[in-house]
């Protein structure tokens, strides 16, 4: 029985060998690299750091979608990351078990935050 | 299967695990193990001051009155140290990503290429850190 899950055969579960959340690291990564570059460049050939100047950048439609579609980037990025460190250091599974949840309860808080701070502006 | 073969896969295989947080400060890293553990901090600590980062986006675009209250708040000594770790933080975390995407490409991944990018990574985000600092401070 033991051998028939070696190798080819081997039983694969649960984590997919993290090929598609790696994969989904890069890509939220480059997001937000795209999004820095964007926010300062507008910022640096702005108007002088005054709450118009400001305050309207974030007034347009385009650049509240951008922004929030950096920040569900971020919030995958940063589960994916989390989730890495849980794993390496915390060796109890029931409370790796607990903050996992807690983080996943934490970004999402965080992004809700976020979509009420740019649709208020 | 030959009995010599089954001799080395039953031979304790040595394990590379993770060193462990405590150990961070005994261990002498070679310049990516540097770069690896500082990507690994930098984001924790965004992680963890995430809602203090947004509550500051919100008071500096709910009105007017609010984005005064912003720049006091800023002003304050303490806020400007948290400010200026959080964009430590970010400058490393985004050069040292960089580096993790070229290396993903096997771009610079021997090892003397490989020390020679995460010095640069450690120079770049030192020199960007010292700029952020002398402007948070005020000296230009």
């Amino acid at each position: 029985m033991a051998q028939d899950l070696i190798g080819p055969k081997r039983l694969v579960v649960g984590a997919h060998y993290g090929a598609k959340d790696w994969l989904a690291q890069r890509l939220t990564a480059i997001v937000m690299a795209v999004y820095t570059v964007v926010l300062l460049y507008l910022f640096l050939t702005g108007s002088n750091f005054s709450y118009e100047g400001w305050a309207g950048l974030f007034a347009r439609q385009w650049f509240k979608l951008l922004t929030l579609a950096a920040v569900l980037c971020l919030l995958y990025h940063a589960w994916v990351g989390m989730r890495n460190v849980w794993m390496d250091y915390i060796k109890a599974a029931g409370l790796r078990l607990v903050l996992q949840l807690a983080t996943i309860v934490w970004l999402l808080v965080c992004a809700a935050y976020t979509a009420q701070i740019l649709w208020s502006v | 299967m030959s009995e010599a073969v089954r001799e080395v896969a039953r031979k304790e295989r040595p394990q590379f695990r993770n060193i462990h947080i405590t150990d961070i400060v005994r261990y002498r890293l070679p310049l990516p193990g540097k770069v690896s553990i500082m990507h690994r901090i930098s984001g924790v600590l965004m992680f963890v001051l995430l809602p203090f980062i947004l509550w500051l986006l919100d008071l500096s675009l709910k009105s007017e009155t609010t984005f005064d209250y912003f720049k006091g708040v800023l002003s304050l000594p303490l806020v400007k140290l948290i400010v200026l770790a959080l964009s430590w933080a970010y400058i490393a975390h985004f050069s040292a990503g960089l580096r993790h995407l070229a290396l993903d490409l096997h771009y610079a991944g021997e090892k003397a290429s490989a020390r020679k990018t995460a010095g640069t990574v450690l120079a770049v985000t030192a020199v960007l850190t010292v700029l952020v600092a002398l402007k948070l401070f005020g000296v230009f």
